[in-house]
Protein backbone atom coordinates (compact mmCIF):
# COMPACT_ATOMS: atom_id res chain seq x y z
CA UNK A 1 0.00 0.00 0.00
CA UNK A 2 2.74 2.53 0.89
CA UNK A 3 5.14 1.82 -1.77
CA UNK A 4 2.01 1.86 -4.27
CA UNK A 5 1.07 5.16 -2.44
CA UNK A 6 4.42 6.51 -3.50
CA UNK A 7 4.65 5.53 -7.42
CA UNK A 8 1.50 7.08 -7.78
CA UNK A 9 3.11 10.31 -5.89
CA UNK A 10 5.92 10.02 -8.06
CA UNK A 11 3.85 9.99 -11.07
CA UNK A 12 2.17 12.94 -10.14
CA UNK A 13 5.27 14.24 -9.74
CA UNK A 14 6.16 13.72 -13.17
CA UNK A 15 2.91 14.49 -14.25
CA UNK A 16 2.82 17.97 -12.99
CA UNK A 17 6.14 18.42 -14.42
CA UNK A 18 5.17 17.64 -17.72
CA UNK A 19 2.02 19.25 -18.31
CA UNK A 20 3.01 22.12 -18.88
CA UNK A 21 4.79 20.73 -21.91
CA UNK A 22 1.93 18.20 -23.24
CA UNK A 23 -0.75 20.33 -21.92
CA UNK A 24 -1.94 17.51 -19.86
CA UNK A 25 -1.03 14.20 -18.46
CA UNK A 26 -3.01 11.39 -18.00
CA UNK A 27 -3.31 8.93 -14.73
CA UNK A 28 -6.02 5.97 -15.31
CA UNK A 29 -9.56 7.66 -16.36
CA UNK A 30 -8.52 11.23 -16.13
CA UNK A 31 -5.64 13.87 -16.45
CA UNK A 32 -3.34 14.39 -13.33
CA UNK A 33 -3.56 18.34 -14.26
CA UNK A 34 -4.89 20.23 -16.91
CA UNK A 35 -3.35 23.33 -17.86
CA UNK A 36 -6.50 26.09 -18.57
CA UNK A 37 -5.20 28.58 -20.25
CA UNK A 38 -6.82 29.15 -23.61
CA UNK A 39 -8.79 31.92 -22.00
CA UNK A 40 -6.22 33.61 -20.67
CA UNK A 41 -6.07 37.29 -21.08
CA UNK A 42 -6.52 38.99 -17.48
CA UNK A 43 -5.35 36.51 -15.48
CA UNK A 44 -2.73 33.97 -15.85
CA UNK A 45 -3.25 29.98 -17.02
CA UNK A 46 -5.20 28.00 -14.02
CA UNK A 47 -3.23 24.50 -13.46
CA UNK A 48 -6.27 22.24 -12.71
CA UNK A 49 -5.13 19.55 -10.24
CA UNK A 50 -7.58 16.78 -12.32
CA UNK A 51 -6.44 14.02 -10.03
CA UNK A 52 -6.99 16.09 -6.62
CA UNK A 53 -10.74 16.72 -7.66
CA UNK A 54 -11.37 13.35 -9.07
CA UNK A 55 -10.81 12.37 -4.96
CA UNK A 56 -13.20 14.93 -4.09
CA UNK A 57 -16.24 14.67 -6.51
CA UNK A 58 -19.00 12.29 -5.91
CA UNK A 59 -19.01 11.41 -9.41
CA UNK A 60 -17.03 12.52 -12.50
CA UNK A 61 -20.61 13.46 -13.10
CA UNK A 62 -20.34 16.67 -11.37
CA UNK A 63 -18.59 18.11 -13.93
CA UNK A 64 -18.67 15.96 -17.05
CA UNK A 65 -22.16 15.68 -17.05
CA UNK A 66 -23.45 12.84 -19.15
CA UNK A 67 -19.89 12.70 -20.86
CA UNK A 68 -18.12 10.38 -19.40
CA UNK A 69 -20.80 7.49 -19.88
CA UNK A 70 -22.30 7.88 -15.90
CA UNK A 71 -25.30 8.95 -15.43
CA UNK A 72 -25.71 12.60 -15.07
CA UNK A 73 -26.62 14.28 -11.77
CA UNK A 74 -29.01 17.08 -12.90
CA UNK A 75 -32.66 15.03 -13.09
CA UNK A 76 -33.09 17.73 -15.92
CA UNK A 77 -30.12 16.72 -18.01
CA UNK A 78 -31.27 12.90 -17.47
CA UNK A 79 -34.47 13.59 -19.12
CA UNK A 80 -32.63 13.03 -22.49
CA UNK A 81 -28.87 11.63 -20.99
CA UNK A 82 -30.27 8.86 -18.57
CA UNK A 83 -27.87 6.31 -19.65
CA UNK A 84 -24.74 8.95 -19.98
CA UNK A 85 -24.37 8.54 -23.15
CA UNK A 86 -20.20 9.02 -23.81
CA UNK A 87 -18.86 11.63 -26.13
CA UNK A 88 -15.28 11.83 -27.96
CA UNK A 89 -14.34 13.81 -26.20
CA UNK A 90 -14.93 15.03 -22.64
CA UNK A 91 -13.25 17.98 -22.25
CA UNK A 92 -14.87 21.08 -21.02
CA UNK A 93 -14.14 23.09 -24.68
CA UNK A 94 -15.82 20.23 -26.90
CA UNK A 95 -18.94 21.58 -26.05
CA UNK A 96 -18.83 24.50 -23.83
CA UNK A 97 -17.60 27.36 -26.92
CA UNK A 98 -14.67 29.07 -26.09
CA UNK A 99 -15.80 32.32 -28.13
CA UNK A 100 -19.20 32.50 -26.64
CA UNK A 101 -20.49 35.91 -27.91
CA UNK A 102 -19.08 34.90 -31.43
CA UNK A 103 -21.70 35.76 -34.53
CA UNK A 104 -21.29 32.26 -35.55
CA UNK A 105 -22.08 30.60 -31.93
CA UNK A 106 -24.72 33.48 -31.68
CA UNK A 107 -26.53 32.34 -34.70
CA UNK A 108 -25.94 29.16 -33.91
CA UNK A 109 -27.97 29.21 -30.53
CA UNK A 110 -30.87 31.10 -32.28
CA UNK A 111 -31.00 28.53 -34.66
CA UNK A 112 -30.90 25.46 -31.82
CA UNK A 113 -34.20 23.84 -31.81
CA UNK A 114 -33.28 22.38 -28.69
CA UNK A 115 -34.40 25.60 -26.24
CA UNK A 116 -32.56 23.97 -23.32
CA UNK A 117 -28.98 24.30 -24.61
CA UNK A 118 -29.66 27.63 -25.72
CA UNK A 119 -28.85 28.91 -22.58
CA UNK A 120 -25.74 26.80 -22.05
CA UNK A 121 -23.09 28.45 -20.86
CA UNK A 122 -19.53 29.35 -22.98
CA UNK A 123 -16.26 28.27 -21.40
CA UNK A 124 -15.50 30.97 -19.11
CA UNK A 125 -19.28 30.48 -17.86
CA UNK A 126 -19.03 27.03 -17.59
CA UNK A 127 -15.15 27.08 -15.64
CA UNK A 128 -16.70 29.70 -13.24
CA UNK A 129 -19.79 28.17 -12.33
CA UNK A 130 -18.80 24.80 -11.84
CA UNK A 131 -15.33 26.02 -9.79
CA UNK A 132 -16.63 28.67 -8.03
CA UNK A 133 -20.11 26.87 -6.93
CA UNK A 134 -18.62 23.68 -5.71
CA UNK A 135 -15.48 25.61 -3.72
CA UNK A 136 -18.85 28.15 -2.48
CA UNK A 137 -20.50 24.78 -0.96
CA UNK A 138 -17.40 22.29 -0.16
CA UNK A 139 -15.53 25.34 1.49
CA UNK A 140 -12.63 25.33 -1.51
CA UNK A 141 -10.58 28.88 -2.61
CA UNK A 142 -13.40 31.95 -3.92
CA UNK A 143 -11.33 34.37 -4.39
CA UNK A 144 -10.08 35.39 -8.28
CA UNK A 145 -6.08 35.26 -7.46
CA UNK A 146 -6.75 32.01 -5.45
CA UNK A 147 -6.90 30.06 -8.79
CA UNK A 148 -5.34 32.34 -11.32
CA UNK A 149 -3.06 35.67 -10.59
CA UNK A 150 -3.99 38.51 -12.42
CA UNK A 151 -1.41 39.68 -14.90
CA UNK A 152 -0.38 43.56 -16.04
CA UNK A 153 -3.00 43.73 -17.93
CA UNK A 154 -5.76 42.67 -15.87
CA UNK A 155 -4.14 45.11 -13.19
CA UNK A 156 -4.51 48.10 -15.53
CA UNK A 157 -8.19 46.56 -16.68
CA UNK A 158 -9.53 47.07 -12.97
CA UNK A 159 -7.43 49.93 -12.25
CA UNK A 160 -5.61 47.82 -9.31
CA UNK A 161 -2.00 47.47 -8.11
CA UNK A 162 0.14 50.00 -9.85
CA UNK A 163 -2.62 51.29 -11.91
CA UNK A 164 -4.72 52.14 -8.68
CA UNK A 165 -6.35 55.30 -8.46
CA UNK A 166 -4.65 57.98 -6.14
CA UNK A 167 -6.94 57.96 -3.19
CA UNK A 168 -9.24 61.23 -2.86
CA UNK A 169 -8.87 63.62 0.20
CA UNK A 170 -12.64 63.70 0.25
CA UNK A 171 -13.63 60.30 -0.82
CA UNK A 172 -16.66 61.20 -2.88
CA UNK A 173 -17.26 63.47 -5.73
CA UNK A 174 -13.50 63.12 -6.76
CA UNK A 175 -11.98 62.94 -10.20
CA UNK A 176 -12.62 66.94 -11.65
CA UNK A 177 -13.25 65.46 -14.97
CA UNK B 1 -81.43 91.03 -30.88
CA UNK B 2 -79.17 90.65 -28.12
CA UNK B 3 -80.48 88.02 -26.58
CA UNK B 4 -80.28 86.19 -30.17
CA UNK B 5 -76.75 86.96 -30.57
CA UNK B 6 -75.92 85.43 -26.98
CA UNK B 7 -78.03 82.42 -27.51
CA UNK B 8 -76.32 81.67 -30.93
CA UNK B 9 -73.32 82.34 -29.52
CA UNK B 10 -73.71 79.83 -26.51
CA UNK B 11 -74.97 77.50 -28.72
CA UNK B 12 -72.16 78.10 -30.89
CA UNK B 13 -69.90 77.32 -27.90
CA UNK B 14 -71.56 74.43 -26.91
CA UNK B 15 -71.00 72.30 -29.94
CA UNK B 16 -67.63 73.84 -30.23
CA UNK B 17 -66.87 71.80 -26.76
CA UNK B 18 -68.62 68.65 -28.16
CA UNK B 19 -66.63 68.89 -31.18
CA UNK B 20 -63.12 69.02 -28.74
CA UNK B 21 -64.38 66.36 -26.86
CA UNK B 22 -65.37 64.27 -29.95
CA UNK B 23 -61.91 64.33 -30.98
CA UNK B 24 -60.81 64.00 -28.00
CA UNK B 25 -61.99 60.79 -27.24
CA UNK B 26 -61.08 59.78 -30.90
CA UNK B 27 -57.37 60.46 -30.18
CA UNK B 28 -58.06 58.41 -26.92
CA UNK B 29 -59.29 55.02 -29.07
CA UNK B 30 -56.10 55.33 -31.57
CA UNK B 31 -53.77 56.18 -28.55
CA UNK B 32 -55.40 52.75 -27.34
CA UNK B 33 -55.43 50.44 -30.58
CA UNK B 34 -51.78 52.19 -32.03
CA UNK B 35 -49.90 50.75 -28.43
CA UNK B 36 -46.45 50.63 -29.75
CA UNK B 37 -45.19 47.33 -27.60
CA UNK B 38 -41.88 47.13 -28.65
CA UNK B 39 -39.76 46.43 -31.66
CA UNK B 40 -40.55 42.47 -32.77
CA UNK B 41 -37.10 41.33 -32.97
CA UNK B 42 -35.17 43.66 -30.72
CA UNK B 43 -32.05 42.46 -28.51
CA UNK B 44 -31.91 42.04 -24.99
CA UNK B 45 -30.43 40.44 -22.18
CA UNK B 46 -31.34 37.87 -19.31
CA UNK B 47 -29.58 38.42 -15.90
CA UNK B 48 -29.17 35.65 -13.38
CA UNK B 49 -29.16 37.44 -10.18
CA UNK B 50 -28.40 33.98 -8.77
CA UNK B 51 -25.15 33.61 -10.67
CA UNK B 52 -23.39 36.72 -9.68
CA UNK B 53 -20.71 36.67 -7.20
CA UNK B 54 -19.82 40.10 -6.83
CA UNK B 55 -16.40 40.55 -8.78
CA UNK B 56 -17.69 43.94 -10.47
CA UNK B 57 -15.79 42.88 -13.82
CA UNK B 58 -18.80 44.13 -15.29
CA UNK B 59 -17.75 47.55 -14.34
CA UNK B 60 -14.57 47.57 -15.13
CA UNK B 61 -15.40 46.67 -18.81
CA UNK B 62 -18.14 49.40 -18.95
CA UNK B 63 -15.61 51.51 -17.68
CA UNK B 64 -13.08 50.47 -20.67
CA UNK B 65 -15.46 50.44 -23.24
CA UNK B 66 -17.15 53.61 -22.75
CA UNK B 67 -14.32 55.31 -21.96
CA UNK B 68 -15.03 57.01 -18.72
CA UNK B 69 -13.17 58.47 -16.42
CA UNK B 70 -10.87 56.59 -13.89
CA UNK B 71 -12.95 55.23 -10.91
CA UNK B 72 -12.49 56.61 -6.97
CA UNK B 73 -11.80 53.14 -5.99
CA UNK B 74 -10.18 49.97 -7.95
CA UNK B 75 -12.77 47.75 -9.50
CA UNK B 76 -11.01 44.91 -7.12
CA UNK B 77 -12.62 46.91 -4.19
CA UNK B 78 -15.20 45.61 -2.58
CA UNK B 79 -15.91 48.18 -0.23
CA UNK B 80 -17.82 49.96 -2.66
CA UNK B 81 -20.58 47.85 -1.50
CA UNK B 82 -20.72 49.25 1.83
CA UNK B 83 -20.69 52.61 0.32
CA UNK B 84 -24.15 54.67 1.22
CA UNK B 85 -25.96 57.77 0.01
CA UNK B 86 -28.79 59.95 0.82
CA UNK B 87 -31.52 57.62 2.54
CA UNK B 88 -28.79 55.06 2.98
CA UNK B 89 -29.26 53.95 -0.61
CA UNK B 90 -26.41 51.54 -2.10
CA UNK B 91 -24.54 52.93 -4.87
CA UNK B 92 -26.55 54.39 -8.17
CA UNK B 93 -25.39 55.20 -11.81
CA UNK B 94 -23.67 58.21 -12.54
CA UNK B 95 -21.74 59.91 -15.04
CA UNK B 96 -18.74 57.59 -13.93
CA UNK B 97 -20.15 54.39 -13.83
CA UNK B 98 -22.70 53.65 -16.28
CA UNK B 99 -23.08 50.04 -14.29
CA UNK B 100 -22.71 49.35 -10.66
CA UNK B 101 -23.44 46.39 -8.55
CA UNK B 102 -25.32 46.43 -5.23
CA UNK B 103 -24.87 44.15 -2.61
CA UNK B 104 -27.73 42.67 -0.28
CA UNK B 105 -27.83 41.05 2.66
CA UNK B 106 -31.15 38.96 2.76
CA UNK B 107 -32.12 37.30 6.36
CA UNK B 108 -32.28 33.54 5.86
CA UNK B 109 -29.84 33.78 2.35
CA UNK B 110 -26.37 31.87 3.01
CA UNK B 111 -24.76 34.48 1.07
CA UNK B 112 -25.59 37.87 0.06
CA UNK B 113 -27.21 38.72 -3.37
CA UNK B 114 -25.22 40.59 -5.85
CA UNK B 115 -27.44 43.01 -8.15
CA UNK B 116 -26.17 44.99 -11.45
CA UNK B 117 -27.70 48.32 -12.12
CA UNK B 118 -27.77 50.20 -15.51
CA UNK B 119 -30.47 51.24 -18.08
CA UNK B 120 -32.70 48.42 -18.40
CA UNK B 121 -33.62 49.70 -22.17
CA UNK B 122 -37.39 50.40 -21.99
CA UNK B 123 -39.79 49.14 -25.16
CA UNK B 124 -41.64 52.77 -24.38
CA UNK B 125 -38.99 54.68 -22.64
CA UNK B 126 -40.26 57.62 -20.04
CA UNK B 127 -37.32 59.19 -20.37
CA UNK B 128 -37.62 59.22 -24.52
CA UNK B 129 -41.09 60.39 -23.71
CA UNK B 130 -40.22 63.53 -21.78
CA UNK B 131 -37.57 64.86 -23.52
CA UNK B 132 -38.95 67.98 -25.28
CA UNK B 133 -35.86 68.16 -27.49
CA UNK B 134 -36.03 64.50 -28.81
CA UNK B 135 -32.68 63.72 -27.42
CA UNK B 136 -33.26 59.78 -27.02
CA UNK B 137 -34.37 57.23 -29.08
CA UNK B 138 -34.98 53.78 -29.58
CA UNK B 139 -33.08 51.56 -32.33
CA UNK B 140 -34.58 48.88 -33.10
CA UNK B 141 -32.06 46.79 -31.72
CA UNK B 142 -33.33 47.73 -28.69
CA UNK B 143 -30.79 50.46 -27.11
CA UNK B 144 -32.01 53.59 -25.74
CA UNK B 145 -29.93 56.25 -27.00
CA UNK B 146 -29.33 59.97 -26.49
CA UNK B 147 -27.99 62.75 -28.67
CA UNK B 148 -26.01 64.74 -26.19
CA UNK B 149 -25.52 67.23 -28.56
CA UNK B 150 -29.09 68.85 -28.62
CA UNK B 151 -29.48 67.58 -24.56
CA UNK B 152 -30.20 70.87 -22.89
CA UNK B 153 -29.56 69.90 -19.76
CA UNK B 154 -32.99 70.29 -18.17
CA UNK B 155 -32.90 66.31 -16.52
CA UNK B 156 -36.85 65.55 -17.38
CA UNK B 157 -35.48 62.27 -18.23
CA UNK B 158 -33.97 61.51 -14.94
CA UNK B 159 -37.22 62.41 -13.15
CA UNK B 160 -38.94 60.32 -15.46
CA UNK B 161 -37.03 57.14 -15.35
CA UNK B 162 -38.74 54.83 -13.18
CA UNK B 163 -35.61 52.98 -12.61
CA UNK B 164 -33.67 56.55 -11.70
CA UNK B 165 -30.70 55.62 -13.92
CA UNK B 166 -29.74 59.08 -16.25
CA UNK B 167 -26.96 60.40 -14.60
CA UNK B 168 -25.58 64.50 -15.13
CA UNK B 169 -22.77 65.45 -15.50
CA UNK B 170 -22.80 68.04 -12.50
CA UNK B 171 -18.87 68.24 -12.91
CA UNK B 172 -19.17 69.49 -16.40
CA UNK B 173 -19.21 73.78 -15.65
CA UNK B 174 -19.51 74.19 -19.34
CA UNK B 175 -21.63 71.56 -21.10
CA UNK B 176 -23.31 69.12 -18.53
CA UNK B 177 -25.07 66.50 -20.14
CA UNK B 178 -27.12 63.67 -19.12
CA UNK B 179 -24.98 60.93 -19.06
CA UNK B 180 -26.24 56.61 -19.26
CA UNK B 181 -25.80 53.18 -20.30
CA UNK B 182 -26.21 52.67 -24.14
CA UNK B 183 -26.21 49.11 -24.53
CA UNK B 184 -22.83 49.59 -26.17
CA UNK B 185 -24.99 50.49 -29.24
CA UNK B 186 -22.16 52.57 -30.88
CA UNK B 187 -19.17 49.51 -30.98
CA UNK B 188 -21.03 46.51 -30.54
CA UNK B 189 -25.18 46.04 -30.57
CA UNK B 190 -25.38 47.55 -33.89
CA UNK B 191 -22.97 45.16 -35.09
CA UNK B 192 -24.76 42.49 -33.39
CA UNK B 193 -22.21 41.78 -30.44
CA UNK B 194 -23.37 41.98 -26.82
CA UNK B 195 -23.01 44.93 -24.68
CA UNK B 196 -19.23 44.89 -22.90
CA UNK B 197 -20.47 43.85 -19.90
CA UNK B 198 -22.16 40.80 -20.47
CA UNK B 199 -19.15 38.99 -22.62
CA UNK B 200 -16.95 40.38 -19.52
CA UNK B 201 -18.41 38.30 -16.96
CA UNK B 202 -16.75 35.35 -15.99
CA UNK B 203 -20.22 33.75 -14.19
CA UNK B 204 -22.09 34.42 -17.32
CA UNK B 205 -24.64 35.60 -15.48
CA UNK B 206 -26.19 37.47 -18.30
CA UNK B 207 -27.46 35.96 -21.70
CA UNK B 208 -27.69 38.18 -24.56
CA UNK B 209 -30.28 37.08 -27.44
CA UNK B 210 -33.87 38.65 -28.87
CA UNK B 211 -35.53 39.61 -26.18
CA UNK B 212 -38.73 37.15 -26.91
CA UNK B 213 -36.14 34.46 -26.85
CA UNK B 214 -34.43 35.78 -23.72
CA UNK B 215 -38.38 34.93 -22.48
CA UNK B 216 -39.11 31.71 -23.25
CA UNK B 217 -35.44 30.59 -22.19
CA UNK B 218 -36.06 32.27 -18.75
CA UNK B 219 -39.63 30.94 -18.23
CA UNK B 220 -37.92 27.22 -18.88
CA UNK B 221 -35.23 27.98 -16.52
CA UNK B 222 -37.58 28.69 -14.19
CA UNK B 223 -40.24 25.72 -14.89
CA UNK B 224 -37.06 23.41 -14.80
CA UNK B 225 -36.12 24.74 -11.34
CA UNK B 226 -38.69 25.64 -9.52
CA UNK B 227 -36.97 25.26 -6.27
CA UNK B 228 -34.36 27.73 -7.32
CA UNK B 229 -35.74 31.48 -8.96
CA UNK B 230 -39.22 33.44 -8.18
CA UNK B 231 -41.79 32.73 -10.60
CA UNK B 232 -41.44 36.28 -12.13
CA UNK B 233 -39.11 37.60 -15.08
CA UNK B 234 -38.66 41.45 -13.68
CA UNK B 235 -38.72 43.31 -16.84
CA UNK B 236 -40.90 41.27 -18.68
CA UNK B 237 -44.17 43.42 -17.87
CA UNK B 238 -43.05 46.31 -15.95
CA UNK B 239 -43.55 49.25 -17.27
CA UNK B 240 -44.66 48.05 -20.42
CA UNK B 241 -41.79 45.29 -20.37
CA UNK B 242 -37.84 46.30 -20.73
CA UNK B 243 -35.11 45.18 -22.46
CA UNK B 244 -33.16 43.93 -19.57
CA UNK B 245 -34.55 41.45 -17.86
CA UNK B 246 -33.84 39.58 -14.59
CA UNK B 247 -34.27 35.91 -12.16
CA UNK B 248 -34.23 36.18 -9.18
CA UNK B 249 -34.15 33.07 -6.28
CA UNK B 250 -35.10 36.29 -3.67
CA UNK B 251 -38.46 38.42 -3.88
CA UNK B 252 -37.99 41.14 -5.91
CA UNK B 253 -38.75 44.31 -3.85
CA UNK B 254 -36.81 42.33 -0.84
CA UNK B 255 -33.61 43.30 -3.50
CA UNK B 256 -34.42 46.84 -4.36
CA UNK B 257 -36.76 46.50 -7.22
CA UNK B 258 -39.84 48.62 -7.46
CA UNK B 259 -42.66 45.98 -7.88
CA UNK B 260 -45.27 48.63 -8.12
CA UNK B 261 -44.55 50.39 -11.37
CA UNK B 262 -47.17 48.72 -13.20
CA UNK B 263 -46.84 46.89 -16.23
CA UNK B 264 -48.58 49.96 -18.96
CA UNK B 265 -45.31 52.35 -20.49
CA UNK B 266 -45.22 55.37 -18.10
CA UNK B 267 -46.25 57.65 -21.20
CA UNK B 268 -50.30 56.11 -21.50
CA UNK B 269 -50.25 57.59 -18.20
CA UNK B 270 -50.13 60.99 -19.96
CA UNK B 271 -51.23 60.17 -23.20
CA UNK B 272 -54.74 61.18 -23.23
CA UNK B 273 -53.70 64.55 -21.55
CA UNK B 274 -50.88 65.03 -23.65
CA UNK B 275 -53.37 64.51 -27.04
CA UNK B 276 -55.51 67.32 -26.14
CA UNK B 277 -52.68 70.02 -25.43
CA UNK B 278 -52.10 70.80 -29.07
CA UNK B 279 -56.14 71.13 -29.01
CA UNK B 280 -55.85 73.65 -25.79
CA UNK B 281 -53.21 75.57 -27.47
CA UNK B 282 -54.73 75.95 -30.75
CA UNK B 283 -58.90 76.01 -30.48
CA UNK B 284 -59.21 77.73 -26.42
CA UNK B 285 -57.27 80.97 -27.37
CA UNK B 286 -59.68 81.84 -30.25
CA UNK B 287 -62.50 80.50 -28.37
CA UNK B 288 -62.39 82.74 -25.51
CA UNK B 289 -61.11 85.49 -27.27
CA UNK B 290 -64.53 84.98 -28.96
CA UNK B 291 -65.93 85.02 -25.23
CA UNK B 292 -64.06 88.06 -24.09
CA UNK B 293 -64.93 89.68 -27.02
CA UNK B 294 -68.75 89.18 -27.00
CA UNK B 295 -69.16 90.26 -23.52
CA UNK B 296 -67.07 93.10 -24.05
CA UNK B 297 -69.40 94.12 -26.84
CA UNK B 298 -72.42 93.32 -24.82
CA UNK B 299 -70.70 95.92 -22.43
CA UNK B 300 -69.95 98.07 -24.68
CA UNK B 301 -73.36 98.36 -26.20
CA UNK B 302 -74.58 99.17 -22.66
CA UNK B 303 -72.11 101.52 -22.11
CA UNK B 304 -73.09 102.91 -25.69
CA UNK B 305 -77.03 103.17 -24.46
CA UNK B 306 -76.48 104.38 -21.39
CA UNK B 307 -74.14 107.49 -22.92
CA UNK B 308 -76.56 108.03 -25.23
Amino acid sequence: MGGRKKTLLGMAALMLLTAPLAGKSWAGDGPGTVELGSLANHYSAVTFDHAMHTGVAASCAECHHHTTGVAPTDPNCARCHEAGATAGSVACKSCHSDNRFSAADLAKIEGSPQLFHKGKPGLKGAYHRKCLGCHTTMGGPTGCQDCHTRNDKGDAFFNSGKYAPAPTASGGHGGGH
Amino acid sequence: MKMLNRRSFLKGGLAGGAAIAAVGTSKQALAGTQSFGGYPDSMGVLVDLTKCVGCRTCEAACNKEQGLPEPDKPFDDPSVFDERREGGLPRRTSEKAYTVVQKYDVPGREHPLFRKVQCNHCNEPACLTSCFVNAYRKTPEGAVMYDPTVCVGCRTCMVACPFYIPAYSYSSATNPVVKKCIMCYETRLKFGRPPACVEACPQEVMTFGKRKDLLKLAHQRISEKPEAYVDHVYGETEVGGTAWLYMSDVPFDQIGYDTHLGTQPIINYVKEFLAIVPMVLTIWPALFTGFHLLSNRKDAAKNEQNNS
